[in-house]
């Protein structure tokens, strides 16, 4: 095992192995911070329990797919999809942002080997171990409230992370846009509609013949995803709304990376 | 996994290859040209400087050094390396102090030199020996734990002086090191500099500062407006663009208006600024009865051997520290 | 006759905010129709259509039920917001408390100006939310006017006390911890979404004490109906007192702050 992981380590690129760099020096920032992280774990127990005791109380069942499934247990997977969403849109934009133009850190960063690939890689893997942080701790509460019936729901682990990187990453390339703070207004005019349409807290079939716009939005499919690995109904369909993430990820760190590029490359 | 992989020095050309090689070299930004052809060769263990006034092109240039700006022609070669496809491997060998300091607000003193030298691919052990280290060379080891805020701006520009030697740099490029910094620091920094030389490092620095570039640059550029407009060892261009002494004088206000024609008969070259009057002699003391017998009252006036800030003024019609 | 002091500070506020603030009051504005739609609207039609709940909303209709909530809420979040980081940012980043003091202007004419700025932050911040209800044909009712009165109230009423706190405090790290744990367990739990007997009776006392739930109440009764007389002295009187004591305690801490 160690042998085989002593050949392999080599080979990691070198490009991955620098950006960890950055996420050492996030690290070494929140160290003192860490009550901050900490108390995270606090904001999804508070939508839970409100979830369950307001509109579980208020609302009973509703219908998905013909099954009939309890409130609760139906709006927690879309609240864990759309708090690894905000959680990676606000590691990516604000905080990238503010090093960017404020901290000046990346002119730093950049007077040393490593370049704005490295730069991109490196904040998206620190957004992304934040989102596993958060995560976790929302499937820790998930289950002690009683609110998955399904073993599947360890997936959604990595499905979160998944949402994360999508999000991240365009996050980070809208940044990058970015002109002044007064731009940061339009950020929760995209994530707001979001959230609020993406089969968050009604299923699919009540949006009628406007499904169709639900499902751009990313956020949709990563609802779905979790929802269905949380109620336990997991089918191959599934791997399109993969895709579509996968999709985005991609796309969001070639333009980020570029755009770094051309901003801090003058 | 080999935890440090500090690139050593390639042997790949003789020593005597220039560390810089640049050949007219042009930066655009938009529409407007900072920097409009300029060739320059930076020679291995030697200190080179870039002299010029404001907006010069200075910072330009350096920046397209460090590698982090391409150029938009011209052709330069930094250890015998392109910078548009080898900018990682030259920044690894290169230290960099930007004109501003850019230090990690977020990090301790110690901090920010810990990370910087991870930047490097240094392993934590080495990084502490060398902040460590550093931290005594530029004077600030009892800070070691401090925040950067809270730092004076001196004691900030030697913290980001510091940061640049973690890697142990072959090259060193140093914006304006000195700006900012009271008397007393700035000797303290060009003894440091010294060191480095002494140890083979080759410098490269910016400065306003004439008595900086006659100090501490074997051979030096001084650029004006994108352009470089003189080049040699502080000595030489002395020779070739001034006088061997200067007369400064101070007339009433009253004269000032009339006084360029008044002093032609001289046949000197003559230098009116806002506050004094320069005139370039190889007799300085025979120029002053001579202005006397022109019948022009001084207020003041001082005999002084020129220095760069003359050959600057020479060659760029302006003076430094306007 | 020369401007009074405070409404220089009230106006320098103004001026600081105003170009990052266009786009804001634009986006505020359509904000609440959009929250309304998804949660009013549709989580509406599943309330709407369960069983019993009709009773439990006292016989509002869920948007009708919501919608005036959202007032209130909105007057917290502006009023919590203002009182922490930009209060701060006057102090410590920008200093431009700091810099009043050498100025003939006193501490107790900042905390007046920055009253009248709140004041203005919130209303702006309702703004959306009160036309949304005007233009809805269940919600509509003059009772707008007053409900726009408490909000600023319940907005003050977070506003000047958290505000007496920030200028106590001298890194922005805790405002986090209250907005985590003090704002969203109030937006959440404080009556907004559903009725307050859908909470353990042990934690609904928590709900009385704070100046959100009056705000809901009052919102609530002013523009859809059943008000008693009686709860809206009470109500009316919960938010004054949070208001005024949060006034006399920025006199106390900013004076102590400024003339450090
Ligand atoms: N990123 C940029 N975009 C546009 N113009 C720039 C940029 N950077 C520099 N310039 C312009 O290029 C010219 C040269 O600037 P540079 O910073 O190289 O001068 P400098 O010699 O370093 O001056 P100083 O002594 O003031 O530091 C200036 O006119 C400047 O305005
Ligand atoms: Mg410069």
């Amino acid at each position: 095992m160690s042998t085989g992981l002593l050949r392999i380590a080599p080979h990691i690129p070198l490009r991955v192995r620098r950006s960890t760099r950055l996420v050492e020096r996030s690290i070494m920032v929140y160290r003192r911070t860490w009550m901050i992280i900490v108390s995270g774990f606090f904001e999804p127990l508070f939508y839970l329990l409100s979830i369950r005791i307001g509109f579980g109380a208020l609302i009973g069942d509703v219908e998905v797919d013909g099954t009939l499934v309890d409130y609760a247990q139906f709006v927690a997977p879309a609240l864990m999809a759309s708090a690894a969403m905000n959680g990676a849109v606000y590691d990516s934009t604000m905080n990238i942002f503010h090093k960017l133009r404020n901290a000046k850190l990346y002119d730093t960063v950049l007077s040393t080997p490593l370049g704005p690939t490295e730069v991109a890689l490196g904040e998206i893997a620190w957004a992304l171990i934040r989102g596993l942080i958060y995560s976790t701790a929302f499937l820790v509460c998930l289950v002690a409230l009683g609110m998955t019936s399904s073993w599947w729901v360890v997936l959604t682990i990595p499905a979160c992370a998944l949402i994360g990187l999508a999000f991240s990453s365009f996050g980070m390339a809208i940044t990058t846009y970015m002109r002044g703070w007064n731009d940061f207004e339009f950020i929760p005019a995209a994530t707001l509609p979001m959230f609020l349409f993406s089969a968050t807290f009604y299923p699919l079939s009540s949006y009628g013949s406007y499904a169709w716009v639900v499902e751009l939005s990313p956020l949709y499919h990563g609802v779905a995803l979790i929802r269905a690995l949380s109620l336990g109904e997991v089918e191959w369909s599934m791997v399109g709304h993969v895709v579509v993430l996968g999709v985005v990820s991609v796309i969001g760190m070639r333009i980020a990376s570029r755009r770094l590029a051309t901003l801090l490359m003058t | 996994m080999p935890e440090t992989v500090l690139t050593q020095p390639a042997e790949t050309a003789t020593a005597t290859a220039p560390v810089v090689a640049a050949v007219d070299i042009r930066k655009q930004f938009g529409a407007f040209e900072a920097v409009r052809g300029v060739s320059f060769e930076v020679r291995r263990g030697e200190c080179f400087g870039f002299l010029g006034p404001n907006g010069a092109g200075k910072s330009s240039l350096m920046r397209m050094v460090s590698s982090v700006s391409p150029a938009t022609s011209g052709t330069m070669s930094i250890f015998g390396l392109d910078p548009r496809t080898s900018g990682s491997q030259i920044r690894a060998r290169m230290g960099v102090v930007p004109q501003t300091d850019n230090l990690d607000q977020e990090l301790t003193v110690e901090e920010n030199l810990l990370i910087y030298g991870r930047y490097f691919d240094l392993s934590r052990a080495e990084c502490r020996r060398r902040a460590k280290d550093l931290l005594d060379f530029v004077q600030l080891g009892d800070r070691a734990q401090s925040r950067v805020e809270p730092l004076s701006g001196g004691m900030k520009r030697r913290l980001t002086i510091a940061r640049s030697l973690m890697s142990k740099p072959e090259l060193l490029l140093l914006d304006e090191p000195t700006t900012g910094l009271d008397p007393q620091a700035r000797h303290v920094l060009w003894d440091r500099l010294y060191r480095l030389k002494e140890q083979g490092v080759t410098l490269v620095l910016t400065t306003h500062y004439m008595d900086e570039a006659e100090q501490l640059c074997d051979r030096l550029v001084v650029v004006d407006r994108g352009q470089i407009v003189a080049e040699g060892s502080p000595a030489q261009l002395i020779r070739e663009h001034a006088t061997r002494e200067v007369l400064e004088i101070r007339v009433a206000a009253s004269v000032v208006a009339g006084i360029e024609s008044a002093l032609s008969s001289l046949g000197l070259r003559t230098e009116v600024l806002p506050d004094r009057v320069l005139l370039y002699s190889n007799n300085g003391e025979q120029t002053l009865k001579d202005v006397h017998e022109l019948g022009i009252t001084t207020l003041s006036s001082l005999v002084r051997r020129s220095s760069l800030e003359d050959v600057f003024l020479r060659l760029t019609g302006r003076t430094l520290n306007d | 006759m020369t401007t009074p002091v405070a409404v220089r500070v009230w106006e320098g506020q103004i001026r600081t905010v105003w170009n990052a603030w266009r786009t804001s009051v634009a986006l505020s504005m359509t904000q609440p129709f959009i929250f309304l739609a998804g949660m009013g609207f549709g989580v509406g039609a599943l309330v709407d259509a369960g069983d019993g709940a009709q009773s439990s909303l006292g016989g509002l209709s869920y948007v009708q039920f919501l919608a005036p909530a959202l007032l209130a809420t909105t007057a917290m979040m502006a009023g919590a917001f203002e009182a922490m980081w930009p209060v701060h940012d006057g102090f410590y980043w920008r200093r431009t408390f700091e810099a009043v003091a050498a100025t003939p202007v006193s501490p107790r004419a900042v905390v007046n100006g920055l009253m009248l700025w709140w004041t203005t932050r919130v209303v702006v911040g309702v703004g959306g939310v009160a036309i949304a209800l005007v233009v809805m044909p269940s919600t509509r009712s003059w009772g707008i006017i007053p409900a726009v009165v408490v909000s600023v109230l319940c907005g003050l009423g977070f506003a000047a006390p958290i505000a007496s706190w920030t200028a106590t405090r001298t890194s922005d790290t805790p405002f986090a911890a209250l907005q985590r744990f003090v704002i969203t367990p109030l937006f959440l739990f404080g009556g907004a979404f559903y009725p307050l007997t859908a909470l353990p009776g042990a934690i609904r006392p928590v709900a009385w004490v704070t100046p959100l739930w009056h705000g809901v109440e009052l919102c609530r009764s002013f523009t859809v109906g059943n008000s008693s007389p009686y709860g809206v002295y009470v109500h009316l009187g919960v938010l004054l007192a949070w208001c005024v004591a949060g006034y006399l305690a920025c006199l106390v801490t900013f004076d102590r702050r400024i003339r450090r």
